[in-house]
């Protein structure tokens, strides 16, 4: 059987994108793992119609 | 009591920030309470719960600031609300260096191999970020909550569509091949691998094993829906399969509160079918429902999952059961014998969800009714979360405590509080507080309660009596807050330490007057 990605995530190493709290990322860097920090906000402001409206025309 | 609220408009700022702004001003003398936060629906719903309402509030969107406060006197209200912009610079973060990014697609452009979203946004944009990373091929740490459950059952559908794990939402920790996500311990590897729904009792696991010799190859967060009827266990049954398909994993443990009884049924029917010996620790759960399963040993406690599972591997073996050590019942009795009459009830002030649901499972098979805020049984719910009743277990991480609020792991302002209030009650025999070790908690938390802990205890003496501090640590002595201090700190208080929250219950126990069945 093929290996799922869950099994090359176990196999490692984990090369990680952190969406929010920073000290998650600084945390896993301090680990040493492959890590790029997204410093969210709130998309299309915040606004939830905005945001279906958006992710229908993505 | 006085309160009042400022808003700024389209100032973000992510809730560490706000977490540390709200620490600053709970600071200050007069103030009783205060809520740092974006307007989100959420958080506008957490203010209304408080007391908190009004039209400007309702007005205010995800990218307005919010920053309210309760206190002694208007004067103090306005003196704190007035000084925001002292309170927002005194912690404006430090300058990012290099590209800011803002988006997982802009991560991915930096980042194109990744194999692991970790997304800790606000619950209700949450899933959308879940969404985006499956879509684009990642496994998912889902530490956000409040994300509702069918949004949650339709990501890990997409993930088991794809192959790929959601671990989470609510999921504080995981360990991946040696790598702790979240709130994890410094633990060896090694040939266990666990699952579970229950963030510190996973790290109750992993440290116990790591603390007897042996290692985790993984350990695997699901978060707390996943045994539900809605989900299924759709990541648990992703994780065991993933384990048993794991050269590095010989025998696999499942932590978790009760699952529902048909979710457990067909994790039974899998693990019969499972490769490798399975270990469960479902507390809350009869385990006359769990027996004679094939390939399947039920544990108690996570201190049995554990010795049950060091002695899978051929570990030696290790203490199953919380008996207490003959030095141990001697204490236990020299701090009875110095207790007035009054002193009859415990208090436990915890910041372990898990522990404090351990922790009543236990002292209620020893025969004590347990009040709480996060009870067994809903007749043993506290009428509120902050006024304890006879034998009280509180957890502290309750969403109660967390409007704009950091975690007690993280920060002990909350319980420091409360071990002062507890103090004050002349009929509290016994004081259990538990330290939780590991990355992204606090850097010190023993040394954050300790004074409380002294004051409490010096006016228990004050009065004629003695009050009793039971601790129990989860940490592993490689941990960031090197346990051995935190354990020297606690002992200097005059709390009797455990390694183990069982233990440290049956000791709690024991000082009632009550013995535990292992």
């Amino acid at each position: 059987m093929n290996d799922t990605k869950i099994d090359t995530l176990l196999a490692g190493p984990i090369v990680a994108i952190n969406i929010g709290l920073e000290q998650f990322a600084i945390s896993l860097a301090e680990q040493s793992v492959d890590v790029v920090q997204v410093d969210w906000v709130p998309p299309a402001g915040g606004d939830p119609e905005m945001l279906d409206l958006l992710d229908q025309l993505l | 009591m006085p309160s009042g609220f400022v808003i700024r408009k389209n100032q973000y700022y992510d809730s560490v920030f706000l977490m540390s702004v709200n620490r600053r001003i709970l600071e200050v003398k007069g103030v009783q309470q205060t809520a740092v936060l974006m307007g989100s629906p959420t958080n506008k719903q957490l203010l209304l719960d408080i007391g908190i309402q009004a039209a400007q509030i309702d007005a205010a969107g995800p990218n307005d600031l919010i920053v309210a406060a309760v206190a002694d006197s208007q004067s103090v209200v306005a003196d704190v609300l007035g000084r925001l912009d002292e309170w927002l610079n005194a912690v404006e973060e430090k300058e990012t260096t290099g590209q800011q990014l803002r988006t997982l697609e802009e991560g991915l452009t930096i980042q194109p191999q990744a194999n692991l979203a970790v997304i800790s946004v606000p619950g209700e944009y949450a899933a959308r970020e879940a969404r985006k990373a499956l879509e684009a091929g990642l496994n998912v740490f889902l530490f956000s909550d409040n994300v509702p459950i069918e949004a949650e059952l339709e990501l890990k559908q997409l993930a088991a569509e794809r192959g790929l794990l959601v671990m989470g939402p609510d999921c504080g920790t995981s360990l991946i091949g040696g790598v702790g996500i979240g709130f994890a311990n410094v633990v060896r590897r090694g040939p266990i691998g666990v699952i579970g729904a229950a963030g510190t009792g996973l790290q109750e696991f992993t440290c116990q094993v790591h603390n007897a010799g042996l290692g985790i190859s993984h350990a695997i967060g699901t978060g707390s829906h996943d045994l539900s009827n809605q989900i299924g266990g759709l990541t648990t049954f992703a994780a065991l399969e993933a384990l048993e398909r794991d050269r590095n994993t010989k025998v696999i443990a499942i932590v978790s509160k009760p699952p529902s009884p048909e979710i457990l049924d067909r994790l039974l029917e899998r693990i019969a079918r499972c490769s490798k010996p399975v270990i469960g620790c479902f507390l809350g759960v009869d385990p006359r429902s769990m027996q004679d399963r094939k390939n399947f040993q039920f544990a108690a406690t996570i201190d049995a999952a554990v010795a049950l599972a060091i002695a899978a591997c051929g570990g030696q073996s290790v203490q199953a059961d919380p008996a207490l050590t003959p030095e141990e019942i001697e204490r236990i009795a020299r701090e009875s014998a110095s207790r007035s009459p009054e002193q009859k009830y415990l208090r436990g002030i915890l910041a372990g969800g898990t522990f404090c649901y351990q922790s009543q499972q236990i002292l209620r098979a020893a025969g004590l009714r347990i009040y709480s805020n996060s009870p067994f049984d809903p007749s043993d719910k506290l009428e509120h979360p902050d006024r304890s009743r006879e034998h009280t277990i509180v957890d502290m991480g309750d969403d109660f405590y967390m409007v704009g609020r950091p975690h007690p792991m993280i920060d002990g302002t909350m319980r420091r509080r409360r071990i002062l209030a507890e103090g004050q009650d002349p009929e509290v025999a016994v004081l259990y507080v538990d330290i939780i070790l590991g990355y992204n908690a606090s850097r010190d938390p023993a040394g954050e309660l300790v004074d409380a802990i002294r004051e409490a205890r010096q006016a228990a003496s004050q009065r004629g009596g003695h009050l009793t501090v039971v601790a129990s640590i989860c940490g592993t002595l490689a941990d960031l807050q090197d346990l051995a201090m935190q354990e020297k700190i606690l002992r200097e208080a005059g709390a009797l330490v455990f390694h183990s929250n069982a233990r440290a219950t049956a000791a709690c126990a024991a000082l009632l007057g009550k013995g535990v069945l292992s």
